[in-house]
């Protein structure tokens, strides 16, 4: 089917100035295809990168024991329970788990915390907030916190405390005075301000507080253990399987991020069916113009087609003539289309540099592959009816023409 | 002479009904291996309808046709499509060539289809018969700049390209002046003595009837003389 190509190539060459406006017919609906994933690429992973992308992705908190229950009278409960103490659950073996779980594949960060609620003080000014006690050296292993500080450092030492700049406001504090902390155990420490961060999320810049993990087993009275450990990916989209091969593993319960984020997912899967209903509609638009274009072109050249004929040439020749001529202009067309959907997109910022209030294009999501190899298949099936049409043609009434 | 193609009672009605035309009446024709035979006839007496079935391009309502051994009334598309490619060569009124190609592409094709692809065998065949119609120095020209009579001449090489048996010719030279005409005429009888291969040439011009050895005449879709 060699001469069935050059024919085709011959037919698409002898119109150059038509050949070319189905081409670029064809590279601006491949051009629209790259253009709308990039942007609903990049928008999932601005949004994730928004939503989860400081959250742990997996976490293991531990579990509340039921208090002790004592024999009761019918129809009442009794327990124990030490009156004035807020009980805390602890992962009493975490030291012996961490390792195991920052060797699991995947896992880029680990993060043992002990958590709680607290009231910072300062002169008759009171903030309920709440406590995260967290390594030395781990403090933007979740949460990016060096990223967000606005003063200070995020580097927590023993004494220090760093916390959002509308709760340093609330107090104003400014770094280097120093807060008093009460912890829900009723144990306070006194802490010196070394960083004040601004996140943009409401709840973290008004009610959180970072402390060492040493101060925060001061302050909740839990000499090991810790109450709770994130877990950060590589890949946020693997934490379902990451979370059930850590529970496999050690028994704890871990839980991943899209457990409590049926809505974010929804959302994301709706955007992402938005993006597949405006790439279809690129595509139909390709089909649509290539079916057309071979259409007239198999018109024009109805005397030609019998002529080929009544030389011999059998009618899968004459098909694969038209259908080799829809590949081309869509392979052509889908090549021109990448190139320049490629180039459009560079000027913008990577994944990594997405700001609010520019648009989220992700040139590394364009699907250059997919868009020239969906051309190509569109064109084909487009050419298809132009083909069978063309080798129907019959020879004596064509040459009559 | 063996006979290379016969016809039997060969009958073709254009339309149904009222609206029906039969333009064939029973019509019985013999050709023999190396003759160069005129058609003759006023219009719309059945010649080119002839023509157009006895080079596979339509089939009989009924009747009798054989070649070369072969029954082309009940041979299906592809097999006709086949036969038509190796043994029978056409030259239309209008030499109907492929306008995006040069001389040489064209007088080739029915060896490239054939094979696939262009063979150096058969540029070597289309240059050489391009030589011998005296278009050496046109051989790759593009068929739009070549005269009425060149491009007549290109058809005609085309038409012995894969030296076919049989080649039919429908007004070959109704398109063109008197010397192109006669030069055309010329190769057609220089292929025929030296080739032997034959020729049905329909005409309505008496001196190129006169050239051929044998003259059929159709009238009311029968072959009167």
């Amino acid at each position: 089917m060699l001469y069935a190509l050059k024919i085709a190539a011959r037919y698409l060459t002898a119109n150059l100035a038509q050949t070319a406006l189905l081409v670029t017919g064809v590279a601006v609906g491949v051009f629209i295809f790259i253009f709308m994933s990039a942007l609903i690429g990049g928008l999932a992973e601005f949004i994730l990168a928004r939503t989860v992308g400081d959250i742990s992705h997996i976490t293991i908190e531990a579990e509340d024991a039921d208090p002790a229950l004592l024999i009761a009278p019918q129809g009442q409960v009794l327990f124990v329970a030490e009156p004035g103490q807020t009980r805390t659950a602890t992962l009493a073996e975490a030291a012996t788990w961490l390792p195991l779980i920052a060797g699991v594949p995947g896992v880029k960060a680990v993060s043992p915390q002990i958590t709680g609620a607290g009231f910072l003080t300062r002169g008759a000014q009171v903030s309920q907030v709440s406590v995260s006690g967290i390594e030395p050296g781990r403090e933007s292993a979740i949460l990016d916190l060096d990223g967000y500080m606005v003063e200070g450092s995020a580097r927590l030492g023993s004494g220090l405390i760093v916390l959002g700049r509308e709760l340093a406001d609330d107090l104003s504090l400014s770094l280097g005075q120093s807060v008093r902390l009460q912890s829900s155990n009723g144990i306070t420490m006194v802490l010196t301000l070394s960083g004040i961060f601004e996140t943009g999320n409401g709840s973290m810049d008004k009610a959180r507080a970072f402390v060492s993990l040493s101060s925060a087993r001061t302050l909740f009275a839990m000499p090991q253990g810790v109450t709770r450990i994130e877990i950060k990916l590589f890949d946020l989209n693997a934490a379902d399987a990451t979370a059930l091969r850590i529970r496999a593993l050690t028994g704890l319960d871990a839980v991943s991020w899209t457990d409590g984020a049926a809505q974010l997912m929804e959302a994301l899967d709706a955007q992402s069916q938005t993006g597949y209903f405006l790439k279809g509609f690129a595509l139909l638009t390709i089909v649509i113009g290539v079916a057309s274009a071979l259409l007239l072109s198999t018109y024009r050249r109805r005397p030609e087609i019998g002529i080929m004929r009544a030389m011999g040439a059998p009618r899968g020749f004459v098909v694969f003539v038209f259908v080799t001529q829809g590949a081309l202009v869509g392979l052509l067309g889908g090549i021109m289309g990448a190139g320049l959907g490629y180039l459009a997109l560079l000027p913008f910022p990577s994944r990594e540099a997405f700001r609010p209030g520019t648009l989220p294009l992700d040139i590394t999501q364009g699907s250059y592959g997919l868009a020239i190899t969906l051309t190509v298949i569109g064109a084909i099936l487009a050419s298809i009816l132009p083909a069978r049409s063309a080798a129907k043609v019959d020879p004596v009434t064509a040459i009559g023409q | 002479m063996s006979a290379l193609l016969e016809v039997n009672d060969l009958v073709k009605t254009f339309g149904t009904g009222e609206a029906a035309t039969r333009v064939l009446r029973g019509l019985d024709l013999t050709l023999n291996t190396g003759e160069m035979a005129a058609l003759l006839g006023p219009s719309g007496s059945g010649k080119s309808t002839l023509l157009t079935i006895l080079g596979t391009l339509m089939k009989p309502t009924s009747g009798r046709y054989q070649m070369l051994d072969h029954d082309l009334i009940a041979a299906e598309d592809r097999e006709l499509t086949e036969f038509r490619n190796r043994h029978i060569g056409f030259v239309f009124q209008f030499h109907n060539l492929l306008p995006d190609f040069t001389a040489l592409e064209n007088v080739i094709f029915p060896t490239a289809v054939r094979d696939g692809r262009e063979t150096p065998a058969a540029r070597a065949r289309g240059a050489d018969l391009l030589v011998r119609m005296g278009l050496a120095e046109r051989i790759h020209f593009p068929t739009a700049k070549l005269s009425g009579g060149q491009k007549q001449r290109v058809a005609v090489a085309r038409a012995l390209m894969n030296s076919p048996e049989l080649v039919l010719a429908d007004e070959p030279t109704g398109n063109l002046d008197r010397a192109s005409a006669l030069q055309v005429m010329e190769l057609i009888g220089q292929i025929n003595r030296e080739e032997g291969t034959t020729f049905l040439i329909s005409t309505h011009d008496d001196k190129i009837a006169a050239a051929c050895q044998r003259q059929i005449v159709v009238s009311d879709g029968v072959v009167t003389g």
